[in-house]
């Protein structure tokens, strides 16, 4: 069991519904986000292409968040989750350091806070927040040993990348191209 | 747009030092987790959901609004069953929850009042604000008549102060959705088909091969149902073919982007109707079978070659011949967008036309793949006495122009608000309920004279909008999520009805429209207009004529019907009669011509900005909704302000740094009020700017936009008046660069 996600960027049309899905469905404070949406411009008028991308944590097989947690907070669970124990969490921001893709922020209650992968919801057998309220079904997410989940379907047939590969992090986020 | 830069700018001026703070108190043994529950997520096993539909757009997809233990309201999810969203909330819908928590939230009924010669507002209670609204009304109507009392309405409110206004004896209501909108493409279709194309549009993306977009922005409109549709296209490679001077976020997905010379699409249009005749590709036996004027047509359309309109478009000719042909060779299964906003440059309606004749020529209408025949439930009307029958209305006011216009025009209910027009019938005062007149009609100059004129205004919203500066007497009404509505029965593939009911008590002193319309027919001596106690004896009422009742919506939300008007397509050479003046399809538009107008669409050149100015172009963003959400907590928190978008040519040319706060000057010399960031980027012709619009507010006590970003609608002086149907062209103003401060600000 390994979660992964898939991200379409031939259908998302940066709307933010992700965005706001995730700060309703876990109460992020408003001011901060879990997940947010990157707009690339390239070429010149008329010849430009943009990638719209919902970007959120990549839960890296290889996290340095989780390798650099001074109390232990940052931790992998099943499924490959990285998650972040608040109450052991004392602040120091060393994760937010660390992580290649800026995915974490300290909450103003003084722990830092990150995406879930809605751990609560998949406990129930739910989806993720933002995969539910995506108008245009751009997000894929599931089981990535199961070659039938939706993700593992999607990644199938297409050309796909992560971000920032150098870092040598394996992370668990495919962009779609 | 939420990028993680907005995320760091907050933590690292605030929060970071917070986070800090509280460390320290947990090494001291506070358990973090126990000071703030709020932080957990609930489950939704603990929370109960009520069914409702979206107020925050006019798409209005069903959803539930799901609220804890406490009552406080969550979130809110859409509802799996309903075609406009299919369970699939846009992110103005999911934001929902920041109208009902927002602290700038109307609290109480407000009256205008002067102390020591300095107006302001006071606190007043329901019985006295009402009561002077009542009076205010009787007044106008024994000195006046009460036609002299004119409504202003958008969404839900509207329907309930339509009800009152009828009563009472006005039908002088206007909503911005017709000559500020889509007023042109009603036309423009309705000449052609006998038929609108209505809200939601019976767009068939879900079955289409290709999908033509004219300035429509599909995805930054978002317009949710259809964004859905659009992303299956894109899933099924249909071909997208979008036309704008802008790279939209969907010209960016489709197989052509033609970067049009702005307003010129009637050049390209008659273009592509040239092709498709002149090549023999269009749709011969449908013509034949459904339509009449092809000869007219062909010969009108003969020197309009590709070539012709390379010159006025820019667009190669090549490129017109090819995005022709792949129309042709998706047809019948091929949509040639009507667009929703479309008051753009005066001749719309004749723009729309040609939009309506391609299809045509396409086979597109009543096709799967085109336009499929939408259905409503018609909901029955709850008993009443007849309405009084009212002496004038204000299509007698406009003596014979604009004579296609099927709804109130709010730009001539404004002039006939104004003495100097002189105009046969005066309005002496308004309600406006759910719009916001300052930063939606074009001209602020007109709509400020007309507000001045006018002896009483009362304005309805949550909201202390900038209309709500105006006001005599303000009512707060509660939110959507507050209240009960009207049943939503909107035409879509299968007839459908959706409840909006309270999930939570109203905030404040607060109330729904359907309370403040009884409230005011009861003191106005309407009361048998509004027989019930609570508008639930209504819904319930009318959803037991139509086989439910109020309690089975309260458990399901949505209801589907089986279609009665036949299947949705037509069939193959099936005998169909179209409800225009022939019963064909007219390609040659007999209607324009009885009422003088140009039965088939000529080009007209349109004004081309000076040196040093350029098109103002505006549109929409995913997370907003024109002016009403851009103080919502939760979608400001997305975006919260709005930029200018400038080549990079341009930039260097005025020397303009990326994020630099600019203020922009009009044509006529109008300033604006507040300053706007540059935004440069390569997503914009040189010729045009592009704002997102409804920014730029100008009231105080909407504290998070208060001065953020600019307005276009106070940037649109010159209007180009439709003369079918009074829709108020927008797209000819410049703009030019300002770099000091101006100094517009002033308190309103």
């Amino acid at each position: 069991m390994r979660y992964g996600m898939a991200i379409d960027t031939a259908k998302c049309v940066g709307c933010s519904d992700c965005v706001v899905a995730c700060q309703t469905e876990n109460n992020v404070p408003i001011g901060y986000c879990r997940d947010w949406i990157v707009e690339n411009v390239n070429g010149s008028y008329p010849n430009v292409e943009i990638e719209l991308r919902s970007e959120r944590c990549n839960h890296c097989e290889n996290s340095p968040c989780v390798r650099c947690c001074p109390t232990g907070a940052s931790h992998i669970i099943d499924g490959g989750i990285v998650m972040v124990t608040h109450n052991e969490c004392i602040g120091c921001g060393a994760c937010i350091q660390s992580c290649p893709y800026d995915a974490r922020y300290s909450h103003p209650d003084g722990y830092v806070d990150k995406c879930t992968f809605c751990h609560h919801r998949l406990e129930k057998g739910q989806n993720t927040a933002c995969v539910e309220v995506c108008p245009t079904r751009c997000l894929h997410f599931g089981d990535l040993d199961d070659p039938y989940s939706d993700v593992s379907k999607a990644l199938k047939n297409r050309t796909w990348k992560v971000l920032a590969p150098e870092a040598g992090t394996k992370p668990q986020l495919f962009f779609l191209t | 747009m939420k990028t993680r830069r907005d995320f760091i700018k907050v933590s690292a001026a605030g929060a970071g030092a917070a986070a800090i703070g509280l460390s320290a108190l947990n090494w001291n043994g506070v358990n973090k987790a126990q000071a703030s529950n709020s932080q957990h997520p609930v489950s939704d096993e603990e929370m109960t959901s009520f069914p409702t539909y979206c107020e925050v757009c006019f798409w209005k997809c069903a959803g539930w609004t799901y609220v804890d233990k406490s009552n406080n309201i969550r979130k809110i999810i859409g509802n799996k069953e309903d075609p406009h969203c299919s369970g699939r909330l846009c992110p103005r819908g999911t934001g929902g929850v920041g109208m009902y928590t927002d602290n700038d939230r109307l609290k109480t009924p407000l009256i205008r009042e002067t102390v020591d010669g300095k107006q302001g507002f006071r606190k007043a209670s329901w019985s006295e604000a009402l009561d002077l609204v009542a009076s205010k009304m009787k007044d106008v109507s024994e000195n006046h008549g009460p036609e002299s009392f004119a409504l202003f309405n958008h969404g839900a409110p509207g329907a309930h102060f339509k009800h009152l206004l009828h009563a009472y004896g006005s039908d002088n209501e206007g909503e911005p959705a017709w000559a500020q909108c889509r007023g042109p493409r009603e036309v423009g279709f309705s000449a052609t088909y006998g038929s609108w194309i209505g809200s939601p549009e019976p767009t068939d993306i879900r079955d289409t091969d290709c999908l033509v977009l004219i300035g429509s922005h599909l995805g930054e409109n978002m317009h949710n149902g259809q964004v859905q549709e659009v992303s299956t296209a894109i899933e099924r490679n249909a071909t997208i073919i979008t036309v704008d001077p802008r790279l939209s976020t969907i010209a960016s997905k489709s197989k052509y982007w033609l970067p049009i010379k702005p307003a010129t699409d009637l050049a390209l249009l008659l273009s592509w109707i040239h092709v498709l005749i002149y090549e023999d590709i269009y749709d011969k036996k449908y013509i034949e079978q459904y339509a009449i004027g092809f000869e007219q047509l062909k010969d009108h359309v003969k020197n309009m070659t590709p070539e012709w309109a390379y010159g006025i478009t820019t667009i190669q000719p090549d490129v017109i011949r090819k995005t022709a042909r792949e129309m042709a060779n998706a047809s019948p299964s091929v949509i040639v967008h009507p667009g929703r906003h479309v008051a753009w440059y005066g001749d719309d309606s004749q723009r729309e036309r040609a939009i309506a004749i391609l299809n045509a020529l396409l086979g597109s209408w009543g096709k799967r793949g085109g336009f499929y025949f939408k259905e409503a439930v018609k909901v029955p009307s709850y008993p009443h006495p007849k309405y009084p029958h009212p002496h004038w209305s204000w299509k007698d006011n406009l003596d014979g122009k604009y004579p296609l216009s099927a709804m109130g025009i709010t730009t001539e209910l404004l002039k006939a608000s104004i003495p100097e027009f002189d105009y046969k019938h005066q309005i002496k005062a308004w309600i406006v309920a759910g719009t916001n007149l300052p930063l939606t009609i074009p001209n602020k100059e007109l709509f400020q004279l007309a507000a001045e004129s006018v002896d009483f205004i009362a304005v309805v919203d949550t909201m202390p909008m900038d209309i709500t500066g105006y006001a005599d007497v303000i009512l707060p009404e509660c939110t959507y999520l507050e209240r009960y509505d009207t049943i939503r029965s909107a035409p879509h593939r299968e007839p459908n009805i959706a409840l909006r009911m309270p999930a939570v008590e109203p905030k404040w002193e607060s109330k729904p429209s359907w309370w403040i319309a009884k409230q005011l027919g009861e003191r106005l001596g309407l009361g048998s207009y509004f027989d019930y106690d609570d508008f639930s004896e209504v819904l319930d009422w009318q959803l037991k004529q139509m086989g439910t009742s109020l309690d089975e919506m309260q458990k399901i939300g949505i209801k589907i019907f089986p279609r009665k008007s036949g299947p949705l397509y037509l069939g193959d050479g099936e005998e169909y009669s179209f409800n225009t003046n022939s019963g064909k399809i007219e390609l040659y538009a007999t209607e324009f011509e009885d009422h003088g107008f140009d039965p088939l669409p000529k080009f007209t050149k349109h004004p081309e900005p000076e040196e040093g100015f350029y098109r103002l172009i505006y549109g929409r963003a995913p997370m907003h909704t024109f002016s009403r959400t851009s103080n919502n907590p939760n979608l400001h928190d997305l975006m919260d302000t709005n930029s200018v978008w400038v080549n990079p040519k341009v930039a260097d040319l005025w020397d303009l740094e990326k994020g630099q706060k600019v203020w922009l000057q009009n044509q006529d010399g109008v300033v604006s009020t507040f300053p706007i960031k540059v935004r440069i980027t390569e997503r914009i012709r040189w010729d045009s700017v592009y704002m997102v619009h409804g920014f730029g507010h100008n009231n105080k006590k909407l504290t998070r936009t208060y001065g953020r970003g600019a307005s276009d609608a106070n940037l649109i002086t010159n209007i180009m008046v439709d003369p079918m149907m009074g829709g108020t062209g927008m797209r000819g103003n410049f703009v030019t660069f300002l770099t000091t401060d101006p100094g517009m600000e002033v308190e309103i």
